[in-house]
């Protein structure tokens, strides 16, 4: 079962993060994704740009409306996601335990509606 | 037919959540499961009348449940009547691992964390009992299509998201399996007193199952004596619609086997050697057990125990639970202190904290302050036996004050 890791944090708990933080931030990630490779259930990452930059569109109403900014204003944004390739949830919730993510905000799990690899 | 319909409301309940558990835990699917094994249900009080009952019922079951899984995953367009049964000759035992029982997979299925806690105890008691929505909800005081919506969800989850069908390993299992106790617990405490749903019945009839599935689990253990001894008294603890506490009941109405069966079950808890909450909850009614033969009731005992249970497994319950003790015990003075270290805001609302401030008031003659808390104890009494009693209480206040 593929599952994806939606990443949700407050932008304004990284307002004062210094580069040195950042660089120590990238090599906590690097080591998680490594640690995904070797047991191999790593599918994809990757890592957005700030909610605020996002565009979002929809033809719902059989027109097409384009708008600047995310779909839902919430204190709190998907900042990234991971997707690995585990048997189920308790496995899924192993990982995600151990995603850097969920330790500065929350980790959303979901299964994929596709099932499999 | 009406013997063989019994027959098979007898296997159904035994067998119901062996059953659900065995066709749902490959594909996750509880719906289907479900929708497959009343398929067989219909299908068995069909043909059992003529054929007879076969010799494996459960086995019948099984198979003709699963043949109806097979149909609906090949997704047949037409339908398809149960008329492929199995022969008679269906004898194969069930279980090759007589160890193993999926039951108790199903249960921490119910019980893991990814479950809305609210749902966890119906959802066990639906899939291992095969107990009705509107059954689950009265006793849960929702509406019977809300039960039902929430269920419905919990089950659509564990498929979706893939929640595995397996005892957890031994880094999560202590507490999910705390996860499930709970949730057995909460079933049998939700109506204990009316005992209308027979909720209670079903909920001691799930610890027992569990204590049988986890016999090296002090706890589940734990869990199934003091399920076990406040359900030995259930015939003495309403008497004309008015609550009998359980030191004034008539131990002749008490369920003696039951009562020998719970010490026992408890004595194998503590040999265990790791002491827990239920096992501490269980001792105590031991030891209201024992007045049946010591004709009184060991109030040190009890006190003592409740010491232990609030400082290892503060409770608001087991607070003021120990300061009715102590009121028999050292004295309603020294009970009224204990109360009065609890949190006010806390204790506003719960009922057993006014009643047992309202017993501690009478004792000192504080008559006044007495009625009060009897008013208060009673406006905030929801079950119909245990205000009577407290209105009768407050009865016999007021006779002697006039």
């Amino acid at each position: 079962m593929r599952y994806t890791f939606l990443l949700y944090s407050d932008p304004s708990d990284f307002a004062d993060m210094t580069p040195e933080d950042w660089a120590r931030e990238k090599e906590v990630y690097g080591a998680y994704i490594g640690a995904l490779q070797d047991a191999g259930v790593f599918v994809d990452t990757d890592w957005l740009q700030p909610a605020d930059t996002a565009t979002t569109i929809t033809l719902k109403d059989g027109e097409r409306r384009v708008q600047d900014g995310p779909y839902a204003e919430t204190r709190e944004t998907l900042g990234g996601f991971f997707a690995i390739d585990v048997p189920d949830l308790d496995a899924a919730l192993a990982w995600a335990e151990k995603c850097p993510a969920a330790k500065h905000g929350k980790v959303e799990i979901r299964a994929s509606a596709m099932g499999g690899a | 037919m009406t013997a063989t319909k019994a027959r098979a409301e007898d296997v159904a309940r035994a067998a119901y959540g062996k059953l659900i558990a065995m066709l749902a835990s490959r594909s996750g699917d509880i719906l289907a499961a479900e929708d497959a094994l009343s398929d067989a249900f219909v299908a068995a009080l069909q043909t059992w009348p003529e054929r007879g009952v076969p010799e494996n019922p459960e086995s019948w079951l099984l198979t003709v449940a699963r043949n109806r899984r097979t149909d609906q995953v090949r997704k047949d367009a037409r339908l398809v009547i149960v008329d492929e049964v199995p022969e008679m000759i269906e004898t194969r035992a069930i279980h090759t691992e007589p160890n193993l029982d999926e039951r108790l997979e199903l249960m921490f299925v119910c019980a893991h964390p990814a479950i809305d806690p609210s749902v966890r105890t119906p959802l066990m008691l639906q899939t291992v009992l095969g107990l009705e929505a509107d059954q689950i909800a009265r006793a849960f005081l929702v509406s019977p299509s809300a039960m039902a919506q929430r269920l419905v969800r919990a089950k659509r989850k564990i498929k979706a998201a893939c929640i595995p069908f397996v005892v957890p390993d031994a880094e999560h299992y202590s507490d999910r399996m705390a996860f499930l106790l709970e949730a057995t617990y909460g079933a049998y405490a939700v109506d204990w007193l009316e005992g209308v749903g027979d909720l209670s019945h079903e909920a001691f009839f799930l610890s027992t199952i569990l204590a049988d599935l986890a016999p090296k689990d002090p706890e589940a253990l734990g869990l199934s004596a003091l399920i076990g001894f406040i359900e030995a008294r259930r015939d003495a603890r309403v008497k004309n619609g008015v609550l009998i506490p359980v030191q004034e009941q008539d131990t002749a109405l008490w369920d003696g086997p039951l009562i020998d069966r719970s010490a026992s079950v408890l004595a194998r808890a503590a040999s265990l050697g790791r002491l827990g909450r239920f096992q501490l909850e269980a001792a105590i009614q031991s030891v209201h057990a024992a007045r049946a033969t010591t004709g009184r009731t060991d109030w040190r005992a009890l006190s003592q125990l409740y010491l232990g249970l609030v400082q290892s497994y503060p409770t608001l319950g087991a607070a003021v639970s120990r300061a009715a003790v102590v009121a028999e015990d050292a004295g309603p003075g020294e009970a009224l202190a204990l109360l009065e270290k609890i949190e006010l805001s806390a204790v506003q609302r719960y009922q057993p904290f006014h009643a047992v401030q309202a017993h501690c008031f009478a004792r000192l003659e504080r008559l006044t302050e007495a009625l009060e808390a009897y008013d208060r104890a009673i406006f905030l009494c929801v079950d119909v036996p245990s205000r009577r009693w407290l209105k009768k209480r407050k009865v016999d206040l007021q006779s002697r004050l006039s």
